[in-house]
């Protein structure tokens, strides 16, 4: 299961490469999400798999009993979701006006901000 | 667009889901759930009613301002923390009471926690939504 | 009283909900907000002398002791900069009183700001990674909206750019810490720090500290990962410039600190400390070069950002205890005159309508004072004495004498003379050459028209921070003293851990 969630992981990561290497905005903020969603796959690989039932203490006993899943990575991953809903929703919003106010999503038709000292805005 | 199916459908439903999403935040005691949830499935409940009957209608039934709920939501937050600020413990450390009624058991300041995290996420999904749906029509 | 440690944080978002729900008092926006900042800046202060006198405070949150709840941490690194954060916020303030315009003020530009803080002192304070994540994505968030607020075609641009590489970067540090995790099992810096030289598995420990080098080079804007930097500092308004100037890149440096001297100090990490020293090299020599060329002053003084940022990691990756405390002196005075001179481009495109320098001259006749204001931040950031840099530089380079490092030392020497270049060259276009169109030049109606207490509010700033340069440089000693206590406590970790998981609470 560690072998097959390590492949999906690796192929999210090169998925959302190729993408934000991509010239247009929406394969980009695709690239991002991928990227987004391998990191968070990563944390629970990494975190160790178990079979086990999630970390609540059963009515009527003291401690958790074995096997327990360790909550700690999915506490991180729920809140590394939530951000990464946040933050997407944003970005997905600034792209929609970038492309409606340059009338363009051709990453390399947006040079304005570099351009060259000798050029007038 | 326009369903009479769902646009009567959703009437109902969104007193369910609402209901539902108070269920979900009352459980997230002591097992899956909570206010994150909650908040959630309340701002579905919004959501399907705006997709059945525009949005004009889901901010008249909404009756506030989403950001207000975010607002509220923080403050509920915030003041979760205060007893532990009063009481002189380390910040947030949670405070319990128990009411002995039946269904209702213990309440303490991590409900008051949840319960403004339930309007955060309320507020900040709800207004994510409301302003797409206002650029789209722009 | 531990409890001052979460005070820089909840008084900020205390602040902002306060705004959103009165959000049509815009007149009540603004005094919440340099009351919030001037509140905030004192208990930063008090904070500051409380570590001094006490020793590291920590507090854990809800009680759960470290390592398994969330701590939060003030050294003396973390407060002096939290002080270095809430004046910076103060002076910010007040130059948006005399510069937002009411359309931004309306879509929540004051508690925006008060976010940011919160984010920005959220990540000073905190003693756990995961944490520091958040923290990050708080004060990314609201750095994005802020660069957007107003919504011109080119601060669009500048966003795509910048957005898309922080999130890439938050996604790596994300998988950095997750990596982390599998690999140490806790995420509690103090714990970290006692844990990962007893570790037995340690083949991914290399791995980990590359990409947190990696998502901490993003964000400080480090030699080859700039790029979002100058592509979008110069799209805000000046007052948003100034703050992300004097700042965000700051958090960078912070974080590259801490887990650099104080976690990842084993061997399997060792040549982080070298290959931050070669590419500290390059960060100093690109950005001033990049500066170099520039007409639009705003770009100039964003390039001088990153070469700037250099120094900061050629001190830090020295690490013996007199770079450290080098490289945290650097960093307060660059932080005051970075800040200073956006503030003072503002003003100049304010007078004169332009950003571009060949545009514009002659304003040393009319405005002699000004010209002083703007010398004192341009020689500093130089390194002339007796200003704030010359010591900075002073103790950056001492520090690379003595362990040897003569090539760096001679880069740094020779990026300075560039830095002293590129700031004359803003004083010859700028302040002294006649002006191209003519005596007196097009002045800026709007801001002949303004009312003398929003120019006061524009100065003052620039006045206050001015005045912290010069006490900088003459009254170096105290500085220092604060400085160098900081860099002890950073190289020996015991203290730290003691604090945080020694029971003491």
């Amino acid at each position: 299961m560690t072998f097959l969630l390590a492949v999906i992981v690796g192929v999210l990561y090169g998925a959302g490469t190729y993408l934000i290497l991509r010239r247009s905005l929406v394969k980009v903020i695709f690239g991002l999400i991928l990227l987004g969603h391998a990191a968070n796959l990563m944390i629970f690989t990494v975190g160790r798999l178990t079979k086990g039932a999630p970390a609540f203490v059963p009515k009527g006993t003291e401690a958790l009993v074995e096997p327990f899943a360790d909550p700690l990575p999915q506490a991180l991953i729920l809140t590394a979701i939530v951000i990464g809903f946040g933050v997407q929703a944003f970005t997905i919003v600034l792209f929609k006006r970038t492309y409606q106010s340059l009338g363009t999503e051709d990453l390399d038709r947006m040079r304005s901000t570099d351009e060259l000292p000798g050029e007038k805005q | 667009m326009y369903s009479i199916i769902l646009s009567t459908a959703s009437r109902y439903l969104l007193l369910l889901l609402l209901i539902f999403s108070v269920f979900l935040l009352l459980r997230g005691h002591n097992e899956p759930g909570g206010g994150f949830v909650g908040g959630l499935v309340a701002a579905a409940a919004y959501a399907l009613y705006f997709i059945a009957n525009g949005i004009e209608a889901a901010k008249t039934v909404l009756r506030f301002d989403p950001l207000r709920i975010i607002a509220a939501g923080l403050i509920t937050a915030i003041a979760s923390t205060l007893p532990s600020l009063v009481a002189g413990e380390r910040f947030m450390t949670a405070f319990w009471i128990d009411t002995g009624i039946p269904f209702i058991g213990k309440v303490g300041t991590p409900l008051l926690f949840d319960l403004g995290i339930y309007f955060l996420v309320l507020g900040i999904t709800l207004s994510i939504i409301f302003s797409l749906a206002e650029e789209d029509r722009s | 009283m531990n409890r001052i440690v979460m005070l820089p944080i909840l008084m900020p978002l205390c602040t902002a909900v306060a705004m959103i729900f009165f959000r049509r008092r815009i007149l009540l926006h603004r005094m919440l907000n340099a009351a919030g900042m001037a509140a905030m800046l004192g208990v930063s202060l008090v904070l500051l002398s409380n570590v001094k006198a006490g020793g590291i405070l920590s507090l854990q949150v809800g009680g759960w002791e470290a390592p398994f709840g969330i701590t939060f941490v003030a050294d003396m690194l973390s407060s002096i900069m939290v002080v270095a954060s809430a004046f910076i916020g103060f002076t910010t303030a007040l130059y948006s009183l005399g510069t937002i315009d009411e359309k931004r003020e309306h879509y929540f530009y004051y508690p925006l700001l008060q976010i940011l803080m919160m984010g920005i002192n959220g990540a000073f304070l905190t003693g756990d990674i995961f944490n520091l994540y958040v923290w990050f994505e708080v004060m990314l968030i609201s750095s994005f909206v802020l660069l957007v607020l107003g919504g011109r075609p080119q601060q669009l641009e500048g966003a795509i750019k910048y957005v898309t590489l922080n999130l890439l970067s938050s996604s790596v540090f994300l998988a950095a810490v997750g990596i982390l995790y599998g690999t140490a099992g806790t995420l509690n810096m103090a714990d970290l720090a006692q844990r990962i030289p007893l570790l037995e598995h340690r083949e991914l420990l290399s791995v980990v500290a590359v990409l947190f080098m990696i998502t901490f080079g993003v964000k400080a804007a480090m030699f080859p990962l700039f790029f979002w930097l100058p592509a979008s500092y110069h799209t805000p308004p000046v007052a948003v410039s100034a703050i992300f100037a004097g700042l965000l890149t700051k958090v960078g440096v912070y974080a590259i600190m801490r887990f650099f001297t104080t976690i990842f100090v084993h061997e399997e990490a060792a040549f982080i400390h070298q290959v931050l020293l070669v590419l500290s090299a390059f960060t100093m020599a690109v950005g001033v070069l990049g500066a170099v060329a520039q007409y639009d002053m705003r770009k100039l003084l964003s390039f001088h950002i990153i070469s700037q940022i250099g120094y900061m990691i050629f001190a830090l990756a020295l690490q013996s205890p007199l770079a450290i405390a080098g490289a945290l002196f650097y960093m307060i005075h660059n932080i005051v005159a970075k800040t200073n001179l956006f503030y003072l481009s503002g003003i100049i495109r304010r007078l004169k309508g332009s950003w571009d320098l060949r545009e514009i001259g002659g304003i040393y006749r009319f405005y002699p004072m000004l010209g002083l204001l703007f010398l004192v931040p341009a020689l500093g950031l130089a390194g002339i004495p007796p200003l704030s840099g010359f010591w900075a530089k002073f103790l950056v380079i001492k520090a690379g004498l003595d362990s040897e490092h003569y090539l760096l030392v001679g880069v740094a020497l020779c990026v300075s003379m560039l830095t002293l270049f590129s700031m004359i060259k803003i004083w010859n276009e700028a302040f002294w050459k006649d002006d191209p169109l003519g005596e007196g030049g097009v002045e800026d109606e709007a801001y002949l028209k303004m009312p003398g207490m929003r120019k006061a509010m524009i100065v003052l700033p620039i006045v206050i921070l001015g005045t912290v340069t010069v006490v900088f440089g003459l009254w170096f000693d105290p500085f220092f003293g604060l400085a160098d206590k900081a860099a002890l406590e950073l190289l020996d970790a015991g203290e730290y851990i003691d604090a945080v998981l020694g029971g003491k609470s």
